[in-house]
């Protein structure tokens, strides 16, 4: 051995040095089709539907393992205790749970992992899932609103709210070091001068604002029961979070009826152990109502999804299917799901058929008869989006 | 943490360790000293430590892992990382304070000895490593820009590759025969012995070897192999396989004396800390570090902790024979052997108990202790652990032959050792195998007490007991 060296920290050469980036980003692609294999899957789990959009999900993530040859469980391995380690002692009772076990590949745990995402991305991953062909193209009901303000660059004036501290700092440094003529020519004081004050620049930013209104029309009665009630609201979140990938300002309104038609709250919508007969006219009625308004066609994007299990008051029958054809006429997309978990036993009557009379090609009605159908269906509502425009007609 | 030392501190001091290290005996390379911030530690360690690394996601992956772990303070950063090159190249952490630059100085020489004279060491050629490193990782850039390849098709072999790298010869140090030796060896095997009571029974026929089986001995190597006889593969992706291959043959000796390795750096730089005259409060936080770094692992178990126990120990016990005994004695086992034979030799009964060290199971999501090192059951709990490490943690699976049935199926056996594979990672890692292949592989195994063997093909998995193997050959 005859010497070492040294290299000293260089800090341009660690910003150079981000050396991994191009294999994150591929593994972090190949994350991102595995979340979407399984999305069916995370759907019909019922932890994500009703969270706020922060909320992380942890999403198991299969498919970027790294296999090799390993044992199996079977086979045993060796730790070292306090000093009182007894045979038949249990050490853990959690697979895996053995931290920072370093020895690669000994347990499939040990590879297995979770990936957490929030609620947010994996909406954007699902609905990048949908591949809507006619997603860009499409013009959008906009209205034209002063909705931001940036900062943009400096200058001189302005009022003391926007005054940049730092930056009149260090022009006064600046000018301080200019000034100096020659040694031991220092002054005693070297005020902030006028030209020192450096203030933000704001601008106000002209944007599209697209609108969204969700209508959320469900049935109330009394033969709507739990399950009932967690299928359409798993297919309300859904759309809700689908029309937030795609508008700035969405809002949301929750519509519960049995025999009459009531605006509510959505704790009150979705905890609402209601009674009664069910006439469904009177919830689009109300809709189109609540639509005329509040949110006029020619500003907002309206979406309508109503949920019922189709046992309808039969004189009710004639007047909701106008109803629904006079809803579709105002919104982008109408659907109608109808709900019969396949135990449910209630095999009463079904307004499929009298829907099929509606001709509106946004309109889109469909049964759903478990967890497992919700993404499927939910999918096949969506490509029957109204391409074109109404808003000429307002 | 406060920085509180300068280059001029850490050349100070290294004059000083290497003093030391002299003194001691240690014989290193010339040592070189890389300071950085944690992103690039991080960045090194996802990358084996290497400053030039072929890409692949799976290091994108580890990266992702170990920050996510360092941020969330699962996992601390280790104060250093040394790799096995000529002069020895060691990253420090800039964010360390100057005792643990010192600690971790003293502990490099210790790693930096260690690479030097190991056995097993040898045949890395480590005033290469660097080269080779960037060399592999040109190679495979070159073939991810090449248009009429892209990086998918390479990422395709590579994902393959990965699976099996570890699927190679363990014993570095014996030399692998080339062909014509195995024939000549496969001749000179196949001669019946001389008998000395030829007239009492009937005398062993000859029977003349088959010399054009391929493989003639089992072979170890499978990527390799592959390399070699598969006749549809192109240039590039054998390449590829061969690049893969030699960077298992340079990390394996790291992997087969990892306790041996880490125990030698902490007792030396135990050793030399103690020798320094540091000043009283460099010498007390030292003395936090070091306590930390080689505590036991409750219920795991800490190569840093098992390698210094033992060695100290081997030390003191030799010491206990004459004067100067023990000193000799370690310097002859730290180029002699590895963690198997380590282990194997060394690690006695009673520090075993004072260690505490047991056998455990799992069963049924429970991990519950079978066995501890008591007199009866010492051996079996060493036995166990010796299965526990270097390249003991992977299965020993060896091709048989390349043309089964004369239909270019791959048959592979595994060497069984009580241990039945793990089956989801056999399916798929068959399924790399029979897509480097291109044909059907074929896998003897044992599952449960009985010989199975596993066939993937075109439409998977297939599971075959054995017996119905060849029925099912004459049906075919």
């Amino acid at each position: 051995m005859t010497e070492s060296a040294f290299r000293s920290y260089s800090e341009t050469g660690a910003l150079r040095s981000d050396r991994s980036a191009g294999d994150r980003l591929r593994h972090r692609q190949k994350v991102r089709e595995a979340i979407r294999e399984n999305v069916a899957d995370i759907v019909a789990e019922e932890s994500i539907i009703g969270q706020s959009r922060d909320k992380i999900i942890k999403v198991p993530i299969r498919g970027i393992r790294e296999y090799h040859f390993i044992f199996g469980d079977d086979s045993p391995g060796v730790g070292s205790g306090q000093g009182n380690s007894q045979p038949g002692q249990v050490i853990s009772t959690s697979q895996g749970a053995q931290p920072g076990s370093g020895k690669a590949g000994s347990q499939p745990g040990v590879d297995y992992y979770e990936t957490e995402i929030t609620l947010e991305e994996l909406t954007d991953i699902m609905f990048e899932d949908l591949e809507l062909p006619d997603m860009e193209r499409r013009k959008l009901r906009e209205v034209m609103v002063e909705s931001l303000r940036r900062r943009k660059g400096f200058r001189r004036v302005g009022v003391r709210a926007h005054l940049d501290k730092k930056r009149t700092a260090m022009a006064r440094m600046r000018r301080k070091l200019a000034a100096r003529t020659g040694i031991g020519d220092r002054p005693e004081r070297f005020p902030f001068h006028r030209d020192d004050l450096k203030y933000r620049r704001i601008v106000r930013d002209l944007r599209f604002q697209s609108n969204a209104v969700v209508l959320c029309i469900m049935d109330t009665s009394g033969s709507m029961d739990t399950m009932k009630k967690y299928l359409a609201r798993s297919f309300f979140f859904l759309l809700h979070q689908f029309v937030r990938t795609r508008y700035n300002n969405v809002q949301v309104v929750f519509i519960a009826h049995d025999a009459q038609a009531r605006e509510v709250s959505e704790e009150e919508f979705f905890a609402k152990g209601g009674s009664g007969g069910t006439i469904i006219s009177s919830g689009y009625l109300k809709a189109l109502e609540i639509v005329r308004e509040r949110f006029h066609p020619s500003l907002w994007n309206v979406y309508a999804f109503h949920c019922s299990d189709g046992d309808n008051w039969t004189q009710d029958n004639p007047t909701a299917l106008r109803a629904a054809e006079e809803l579709a006429e105002v919104c982008n997309l109408f659907g109608y799901g109808e709900i019969k978990p396949l135990n449910s036993g209630s095999y009463g009557d079904s307004l499929l058929e009298l829907f099929e009379k509606i001709e509106a090609d946004n309109f889109h009605a469909l049964m759903i008869e478990n967890k497992e159908d919700i993404w499927p269906s939910f999918k096949e509502l969506l490509l029957r989006e109204r391409t074109d425009v109404p808003a000429d007609r307002a | 943490m406060a920085r509180n030392w300068t280059i001029e501190d850490l050349e100070y001091w290294d004059a000083r360790i290497q003093e030391k290290v002299r003194e001691f005996g240690l014989a290193c390379f010339p040592q070189e000293f890389e300071v950085c911030d944690h992103e690039q530690m991080l960045g090194y360690m996802a990358y084996h430590g290497m400053p030039a690394h072929y890409p692949h996601w799976s290091f994108g992956k580890a990266y992702e892992k170990l920050r996510t772990l360092y941020r969330y303070g699962v996992s601390g950063l280790p104060y250093e990382m040394v790799i096995n090159t000529a002069p020895s190249l060691a990253y420090l952490m800039r964010e360390n304070s100057l005792c643990l630059q010192i600690l971790t100085i003293a502990h490099v020489y210790g790693h930096n000895d260690f690479f030097r004279n190991n056995f097993s060491f040898r045949d890395t050629r480590p005033e290469l490593a660097i080269a080779h490193f960037k060399l592999r990782a040109e190679r495979v850039r070159h073939y991810v820009e090449d248009p009429s390849i892209g990086p998918q098709r390479v990422e395709e072999i590579l994902d393959a590759a990965h699976a099996l790298s570890l699927q190679c010869r363990r014993d570095t140090a014996i030399r692998k025969l080339s062909r014509a030796e195995q024939q000549d060896r496969a001749l000179a095997d196949a001669i019946p012995p001389r008998d000395p009571y030829a007239g009492i029974h009937k005398a062993r026929e000859y029977h003349a070897p088959d010399l054009n089986r391929i493989p003639l001995e089992p072979e170890e190597d499978i990527l390799l192999f592959i390399a070699e006889n598969q006749p549809y593969l192109s240039e590039w992706q054998k390449d590829l396989l061969r690049i893969v291959h030699e960077e298992s043959r340079y990390f394996i000796p790291q992997i087969e004396t990892k306790i041996m390795n880490e125990g030698w750096a902490s007792y030396w730089h135990f050793q030399i800390m103690n020798n320094l005259d540091l000043p009283e409060d460099l010498y007390l936080e030292f003395l936090v570090h070091h306590n930390q770094v080689v505590r036991p692992h409750p219920g795991d178990i800490n190569p840093y902790y098992l390698g210094f126990r033992v060695w100290a120990d081997i030390r003191q016990r030799y010491d206990g024979e004459s004067q100067g005994a023990g000193q000799r004695k370690i310097f002859e086992v730290r180029e002699t052997d590895r963690d198997a034979s380590f282990l194997r030799r060394f690690l006695t009964e009673p520090l075993m108990r004072d260690m505490d060290l047991f056998e455990y199971r799992r069963d049924q999501g429970q991990t519950v202790i079978s066995q501890i090192s008591d007199a009866d059951h010492w051996e079996s709990v060493r036995d166990s652990l010796l299965k526990n490490v270097g390249m003991a943690t992977v299965p020993v699976i060896r091709i048989t032959d390349a043309d089964f049935r004369h239909n270019r199926v791959l048959l592979l056996r595994h060497a069984h050792d009580g241990r039945d594979l793990q089956r989801e990672y056999l399916e798929k890692t068959l399924g790399y195998l029979h897509r480097l292949w291109g044909r059907q592989v074929l896998l003897e195994t044992t599952v449960s007490g009985a010989s199975v063997t596993f066939s993937y093909d075109n439409s998977g998995l297939g599971e075959i007991r054995t017996g119905s193997a060849e029925q099912r050959n004459t049906h075919a």
